[in-house]
């Protein structure tokens, strides 16, 4: 039994990833902090948005993650509707030469939860049309359930609300997503430090996703580090085997042999 | 004609290309891809694809995000 992963890596639509800690790249206040924030978070696959071309944007996050190695993941952020999302993920798919998409089909603004009505319609064509779709989606396991029977490469459920920063408000809802997925789940949304990353790890998730919580760090960099380390201590963990919680305690020095007076 | 590039009215020669309306807007030889009301044009077809009056065309790239 090795001390370190069992060496068995993060695989999402038969392609193997070489970190569990997936990044965003939103919220970054320059291309420097950003570049030096994935460094530091040692990932492999970090996500971008789609929007119009702006003539006055200086420097390109594509540039960025080119120069790092780090492989793209289009997101479809800000599509309220299936319609919206499919044909994103088809530009994201034209632009960036890949047929992987983080689909993202939000119901409001206020609180960026996923529509779930919507998602799955999404889901459904883009499968259709040869993606390999991982869903950001809610808590919800019966959702979960559905969107890996459509198809889908894996399944992202939400500790909480997109840059909340609340961490896993239903851990038990996580769990349950774990023991029925036959695809790897990824905690998405939500994460506010790194022992958040952890206990995703703890309860079962194949990987993490997040941004703001690097991003708007007061130290972005040491920030990427700490949930690098997070989700390697909270996968060892997972690998480890926690022991029982016990209601009263259970001495770890022998009773035998005390000096008696 | 006049043709809808990323939400604003432009003024292109008739029968422009939708290479043309891209070239309107970003000078970037690679990252973005264009749909012509809502439909993906591949940017192989780009030169040989012919607008018409009114057409709506999109032309995105990636942006920090997610």
């Amino acid at each position: 039994m090795g001390t370190t992963d069992d060496g068995e890596g993060l695989v999402i639509a038969g392609e193997e990833i070489g970190s569990r800690l997936i990044m965003g790249t939103g919220g970054a206040p320059s291309m420097h902090v950003l570049r030096e924030a994935l460094t530091a978070s040692g990932t492999a696959l970090t996500t971008v948005a789609m929007r119009r071309v702006d003539a006055s944007a200086r420097g390109s996050v594509l540039d960025v993650l080119a120069e790092c190695g780090i492989r793209v993941l289009p997101n479809t952020a800000g599509c309220f509707t299936a319609g919206e999302a499919v044909l994103t993920a088809k530009l994201a798919r034209e632009a960036l030469g890949t047929h992987w998409v983080k689909l993202e089909v939000i119901a409001d603004e206020r609180t960026l939860l996923p529509d779930p009505i919507e998602l799955v319609e999404a889901a459904e064509q883009l499968v259709a049309d040869g993606f390999a779709v991982l869903p950001y989606t809610s808590d919800d396991p019966v959702l979960a359930r559905r969107l890996e029977q459509i198809g889908c490469a894996a399944v992202m459920p939400l500790g909480s609300p997109i840059g909340s920063g609340l961490g896993i408000r239903n851990p038990h809802n996580i769990e349950l997503i774990v023991e029925r997925a036959g695809v790897p789940v990824i905690l998405d949304a939500g994460v506010g430090t790194a022992s958040d990353a952890a206990l995703a790890m703890e309860l079962g998730c194949d990987a993490v996703l997040l941004a703001t919580a690097v991003t708007r760090a007061q130290s972005p960099a040491r920030m990427a580090a700490a949930m690098r380390h997070a989700v390697e201590a909270g996968r060892l963990a997972r690998l480890a085997g926690r022991i029982p919680k016990r209601r009263y305690a259970q001495a770890s020095s022998p009773f035998e042999g005390l000096a008696t007076s | 004609m006049r043709v809808i590039v990323n939400g604003k009215p432009r003024e292109l020669p008739d029968g422009a290309s939708v290479a043309e309306a891209v070239a309107a807007v970003t000078t970037a030889a690679s990252g973005v891809a264009a749909a012509v009301n809502d439909e993906v044009v591949r940017r192989s077809a780009w030169a040989a694809t012919e607008l018409r009056e009114a057409d709506r065309v999109e032309v995105l790239t990636a942006v920090q995000g997610g």
